[in-house]
């Protein structure tokens, strides 16, 4: 690509944003809606794991084996890997190869 | 020996070490079962931590396979810091090395892309930058100008489908995931963090900002993964969330 | 050893809560009887976003109690200066009421245990407690309050009482306590010794502060009662006795209410926190 060709499709690019954002309102508009916490414990769970100063009486700290049991959404998505491990479809080495030389 | 709190350590995250010497009931008595509530208190408080840390991992393996895993994990890679929001900072690692669950290739994917959420949603506040900076700047000037993309603003490149195995495990009746590659921007507008899919021509361009390139540079990147590379959705974007910040012309 | 001049803004002697994001709004709205919040300080040592901007609308509303988990003051090693710093920022920054934690070790070498592990009462762990204290007290500027510990297990080596150690470290560094009366009954009722008698031998004049809260019930190798910390329930009844015992002998305090695991709508909090307003109504000012 020209150095012409480039300038023209990065301020064209530019000048569509800009003009699209202009007409779009801005997410931060809702900002003093989700100040609080709307839905219990949601927001929560996005802000992580919080510290402890208690105890529990839940017993969990025995056993250390681990066998994979027929649970969880996983189990609906077929994505298979190849062999060594990559992804068998749909990859980025896949978009690589339909690449101009 | 070991000192005091030496002993502990090793005793605590390891249920078949012995209890250490010299603790007792009050009364003088020996005790196995006390020690073991610190043992319990530690594993439980950690396990809990993953699963807030986690939950989309969780729902793809379901507690009867998540929670023993966060048992391996915690006893294998306890907190290295009091900050325990970014607790499992091992985990896309440590599920890459889990043999039993190598056939599930894109699970540290979506690690890294939990991880990188509450990185976001903890990130400083930034305003965001003015649209008409950018319409306001002369065309060679902007050529050579960089983009600094918010504090908040997180890239997670992948192979795998990954905002759509995200969405599919936290949007109801969202799609099965199809096999696509798909890397993730986390944007944050207020103080949510928002998923993003990016192609691999949008990806390559966001990385090359964040790694100091000048806008030319930035579309070199793109066009060389895709020739049709159009910056202008992307842009977009980035403006709607507030990921930019500054505009860095050269003379700056 | 921190001097008079340091003493720290106080909090209100008044009904307090530990605070959980999910009840900013209904805070706001009908707080009750609270006045002030307790916040876990590493909760708030990220960058900014909503822990941040609720805390800045809160502090108008209300004071801040700053209460450490993560600092291990009883640590073998040295007060990782990493997290002074992130504590020193936040402190700084929310200019607190109160800075209070625990009379307990987290972290070993480099990894953090998440939870508040026992101490033996030694001349060694004094000494090492009485430094951390001091240079805490030092980087901050004011003073800080130590939490009693709820036991579980006793250590042999132990030459102290955990009364008369919590005194010599009030002596050796100046700082104040946080009285926890549900840590006073579990460790009392754990190690078979009487939970007033503790109050008794305890330095009462040195409380800033009092926590209430839950505890779980279970049983030892050898069928003894055997109370965990769990912060998951109201607090027992004899926590309530408890807690009118010790205001009787330090006067109104700032008593703040925790509940930390299975926290519940905020109706059921401030019914907690009401009861403390209670306790307090019936104490005259000293």
């Amino acid at each position: 690509m020209s150095k012409t060709m480039k300038t023209v499709a990065i301020v064209g690019a530019v000048a569509a944003a800009v003009t699209a954002h202009s007409t779009t309102p801005a997410e931060a508009a809702s900002k003093e809606k989700c100040f609080g916490i709307s839905l219990a414990g949601e927001n929560d769970c996005a802000a992580g794991p919080g510290t402890t100063c208690a105890g529990t009486s839940t017993v969990d700290y025995q056993g250390n084996a681990w066998t994979l049991v027929d649970a969880g959404t996983c189990t609906e998505i077929d994505l298979p890997a190849l062999a060594d491990g990559t992804p068998r479809e749909g990859s980025l080495t896949e978009l690589d190869r339909d690449l101009p030389a | 020996m070991g000192t005091r709190q030496s002993q502990f350590r090793a005793a605590l995250l390891d249920p078949a070490a012995p209890v250490p010497d010299g603790l007792t009931d009050g009364a003088g008595a020996p005790t196995v079962k006390r020690f073991d509530v610190y043992r319990n208190n530690v594993t439980v408080a950690l396990i809990d931590a993953l699963r807030t840390a986690f939950p989309v991992l969780r729902k793809l393996l379901g507690d009867a396979n998540f929670d023993p895993l966060a048992r391996v994990y915690a006893r294998a890679h306890p907190p290295r810091s009091p900050l325990m929001m970014h607790y499992g900072q091992d985990m896309p690692a440590f599920l890459d090395g889990f043999a039993p669950l190598k056939h599930l290739g894109y699970l540290p994917d979506v690690a890294r892309l939990e991880l990188a959420l509450r990185r976001s949603y903890h990130a400083a506040d930034s305003a965001a930058l003015d649209a008409q900076v950018l319409a306001a700047c002369p065309p060679e000037t902007l050529m050579g100008s960089c983009l600094q993309l918010a504090p908040a603003v997180q890239l997670i490149p992948s192979p795998w489908p990954l905002f759509d195995i995200w969405r599919y495990n936290t949007v109801a009746g969202a799609p099965k995931p199809q096999a696509t590659a798909q890397s993730v921007l986390i944007t944050r507008a207020g103080f949510d963090p928002e998923p993003h899919a990016l192609t691999a021509a949008q990806y390559a361009w966001l990385h090359a900002c964040q790694t100091g390139a000048n806008l030319t540079e930035a579309q070199d990147s793109a066009s060389a993964t895709d020739p049709a590379f159009d910056l202008a959705p992307l842009l977009g974007l980035l403006l709607q969330h507030g990921a930019l910040t500054t505009l860095t012309t050269p003379k700056d | 050893m921190l001097d008079a001049s340091h003493r720290s803004p106080s909090l209100p002697k008044a009904p307090g809560v530990g605070y959980k994001p999910q009840h900013f709004d209904a805070l706001r709205s009908e707080p009750g009887p609270v006045t002030w919040l307790e916040i876990h300080a590493e909760n708030y040592m990220g960058d900014g976003g909503r822990p941040h901007a609720q805390l800045h609308a809160l502090r108008a509303d209300f004071a801040i109690s700053v209460h450490g988990v993560g600092l291990s003051i009883g640590g073998e090693g040295r007060l990782d200066p990493d997290h002074l710093a992130r504590l020193q920022r936040l402190v700084d920054w929310l200019e607190p009421a109160s800075f209070s934690e625990h009379l307990a070790w987290s972290t070993h070498g480099a990894e953090f245990l998440d939870d508040l592990l026992p101490l033996p009462y030694t001349d060694a762990t004094l000494t090492r407690v009485a430094d951390h204290i001091d240079e805490v007290q030092d980087l901050l500027g004011r003073q800080m309050l130590l939490e009693n510990p709820s036991s579980y297990l006793a250590f042999a080596e132990s030459t102290w009482s955990e009364t008369e150690f919590l005194s010599e470290l009030t002596r050796r560094t100046g700082c104040g306590l946080l009285l926890d009366v549900n840590n006073v009954f579990i460790s009392a009722t754990n190690l078979g010794d009487t939970a007033t008698g503790y109050l008794d031998a305890y330095p009462l004049h040195a409380v800033g502060e009092i926590h209430v809260g839950g505890h779980d019930e279970d049983a030892d190798d050898h069928g003894a009662p055997l109370l965990i910390d769990s912060h998951a329930h109201p607090a027992a009844e004899p926590v309530w006795t408890l807690l009118d015992y010790a205001l009787r002998r330090t006067g109104p305090a700032p008593v703040l209410v925790e509940w930390d695991n299975d926290v519940p709508e905020w109706p059921a909090l401030r019914a907690e926190a009401d009861r403390a307003a209670s306790a307090l109504a019936t104490i005259p000012a000293h």
